[in-house]
């Protein structure tokens, strides 16, 4: 394949990745709103949220745990260089707040929740399930996708904020049981410099956008899937890659805008 | 309601999926109220033509007609009400819907397109289970049923909101002789109690010559055969009785075009 | 029968949430239950902030009784104003009490000190802190530790 030849390959697949966005928009688009005959009701919403939120609140609080405790050791280790280990609630806090609790759930719920949903839509795909509600007038979009997307977006922030919330006992853990920090030390001063509407809120919101983000990708990978064994495992694997990748991105941008300007 | 005219009416019909052509200029006609078989090698395109006849996708050129109705032409909501009112297709897979029972698989026609009672809907449901001789599994999930149960459960769905014509694709293929039994009898039984058009894709010749009331065989693009069974096996072109038939080679040869087998053996690649 | 648990678990999924951020607004950001609205306004001019930001401690005796609301520079007076809610239930400050702005700890954020004076008389809403004593610093305090010892020798 000479040069040439390869060149045109990449505005191919640029071309293609371009239609592919194009088609990922048409699916949000049509996918937001609920009703039209045979589609999801309340009921199917709890039902996708036990099965992306219920299902993934174990990975989530033991990594939150784990990360929480090796802040803490981490964070005490460098701020004794300084003598700040006064500062060490306040820095777990705000690091879990305002970062790694949003991104790290979503990186998490890319990788268990994001990959089922896909694996999910792409095998009702193969059986010709989706087909089949079409030739029965039955939007597969609304009865399919609707509460999915929804179920994420919700149950995304609930994951975000419990990571937050069992990383800093689990900081508050090691500090004040392994390291014999101060209790008050740590409380008080996290207490002093954390902020409710600057930092829980915003952390909120970045993952409110990551929780649209990941499930929308998930969700449109199972829905273009090519629907064959080999085709279903890519799909899956793209969800985690570009879904990891977007958050990333994303976070970069948010935390940006929510500091001031760049 | 002439039964003279054919329920189903392509003239002129080309579409192509991607570079590959795979109807050229394709005229036929389905007639109503008859079990016809369409029949060709594979990678023809015979489950493309069901959905093109359902709307699922649009020919490039050409015409369409599902009892008069021009179906590319129908705008989504039109379309929408005309599938659910008149067609009905059973999938391969039988395509239930895995998170439902059997008894929700069903009613789910009727619970989407219907104002009727649930108690109505319950009666109902019974009903087309018993056609298929399943009512007694109304209770169990689709991942619990066999392959050839879980497409008469299928069946009774395509029917529940009795439709006028059924299309089947590969209702045959994967069946145990004695659920390959009993599909065919329904398929039959059921076109002629309830006077339906049904029109099925299959590889299976000797099932869709029992079955079939005509057959049409596709090749290339285009209908190369169609008639009756006992029409083409007698009268029909060297391709079309090479496929009935089964012989395996004629106008389909055996051989992949190569070039001369003594001039590559001995030729460069081979051994001297 | 299934449905019920999966309302069950979602429910209970919900009500950690909430719990979580109910922890987090009070526990963690010491967000407080009292309000702002019970709080009133005192102003003092300082020479030097040093690093004295909004939001910054206001607190006496090491008890935390308001916040710093505003800080800006008087373009009169060429000095700079500094603005605090005190807690409504601190309403016995003397006329002379005394504001410093002070560090806590070594690297510590910088916050406000109040010292109450012997005046009977009490501080009340929008009135100025005249006693200021402006946050030390470092270059200062060595140039004055150099003088000194200049002097000295």
């Amino acid at each position: 394949m000479n040069l040439f030849e390869r060149y045109l390959n990449m505005g191919r697949s640029g071309v293609e990745s371009i239609k592919s966005l194009g088609r990922a928009t048409m699916l949000l688009a049509n996918s937001t709103t609920w009703g039209g005959p045979g589609s999801a009701g309340f009921a199917d919403l709890i039902k996708q949220i036990h099965s992306v939120g219920v299902r993934s609140l174990s990975i989530i609080i033991v990594a939150g745990f784990f990360v929480g405790m090796v802040l803490g050791l981490q964070g005490y280790t460098i701020l004794s260089d300084f003598g700040s280990e006064a500062a060490l609630g306040t820095m777990v806090s705000l690091t879990l707040l305002r970062e790694l609790g949003p991104v790290m759930t979503a990186l998490l719920f890319a990788g268990r929740a994001g990959s089922a949903l896909t694996a999910e839509i792409g095998l009702m795909k193969a059986t010709e399930q989706l087909s089949a509600m079409e030739m029965m007038g039955v939007d597969p979009l609304k009865r399919v996708i609707t509460p999915r997307l929804w179920a994420g977006l919700i149950a995304m922030p609930v994951l975000a904020l419990l990571f937050s919330t069992v990383g800093i006992w689990g900081g508050a853990f090691v500090a004040v049981d392994l390291l014999s920090i101060d209790e008050g030390a740590y409380w008080g001063n996290m207490q002093a410099s954390v902020e409710f509407y600057e930092d829980v809120i915003k952390g909120l919101i970045k993952s409110v956008v990551f929780g649209l983000v990941v499930t929308w990708i998930a969700v449109y990978q199972g829905y273009d899937s090519i629907p064959t064994s080999e085709g279903i495992g890519k799909a899956t694997t793209q969800t985690v890659v570009i879904s990891s990748l977007a958050v990333l991105g994303l976070d970069f941008v948010l935390t940006a805008v929510m500091l001031g300007g760049v | 309601m002439s039964s003279e005219q054919p329920y189903i009416s392509i003239r002129g019909m080309s579409f192509s999926r991607g570079e590959r052509l795979i109807y050229d200029n394709m005229d036929v006609d389905f007639p109503r109220g008859k079990v016809t078989a369409i029949m060709g090698p594979s990678g023809t395109g015979k489950t493309t033509l069901l959905r093109l006849i359902g709307g699922q996708l649009l020919p490039d050129s050409g015409s369409v007609m599902v009892d008069g109705h021009s179906i590319p032409e129908l705008p989504r909501k039109q379309l929408f009400d005309f599938r659910r009112k008149n067609m009905s297709m059973l999938f391969q897979t039988g395509a239930l819907f895995t998170d439902l029972n059997v008894f929700d698989n069903v009613a789910f026609p009727l619970r989407v397109h219907t104002d009727l009672s649930e108690s109505m809907i319950r009666d109902l449901v019974l009903m087309k289970l018993e056609a298929v001789g399943l009512r007694g599994a109304h209770q169990l999930n689709p991942a619990e049923l066999s392959g050839g149960m879980a497409r008469r459960v299928a069946l009774a769905r395509a029917i529940a909101m009795d439709p006028e014509i059924i299309m089947y694709d590969e209702p045959f293929t994967g069946l145990d002789p004695i659920s390959m039994g009993m599909i065919v009898k329904l398929i039959r039984g059921l076109n002629q109690a309830l006077g339906l058009t049904s029109l099925l894709v299959s590889h299976d010749i000797e099932e869709s010559c029992n079955i079939a009331d005509y057959l049409c065989v596709v090749s290339g693009g285009k209908v190369i055969g169609f008639g009756t069974p006992e029409e083409l096996l007698n009268e029909g072109n060297d391709e079309v009785k090479q496929f009935l038939t089964g012989d395996p080679d004629g106008p389909v040869p055996f051989h992949y075009p190569a070039p001369d087998y003594r001039d590559e053996l001995l030729g460069a690649g081979g051994s001297n | 029968m299934r449905m019920r648990f999966v309302e069950l678990t979602v429910g209970t999924f919900m009500v950690l949430g909430i719990i979580a951020l109910i922890l987090m607004a009070f526990r963690v950001s010491g967000l407080s239950a009292n309000g702002s609205g019970d709080t009133y306004i005192l102003k003092a001019r300082f020479e030097n902030l040093a690093g004295l930001t909004a939001r910054a401690k206001v607190s006496m005796s090491g008890v935390t009784i308001g916040r710093v609301t505003k800080v800006y520079l008087d373009p009169e007076w060429y000095s700079a104003v500094v603005e605090m809610e005190i807690d409504q239930s601190m309403s016995t400050l003397s006329l002379d009490t005394s504001a410093a702005i002070l560090t806590a700890g070594l690297l510590g954020e910088k916050y406000i000190g109040l010292t109450v004076g012997a005046e009977e008389e009490y501080l009340e809403d929008g009135d100025w802190i005249e006693d200021t004593q402006s946050a030390l610093v470092l270059e200062e305090l060595i140039g004055r530790f150099l003088f000194n010892k200049a002097e000295e020798g």
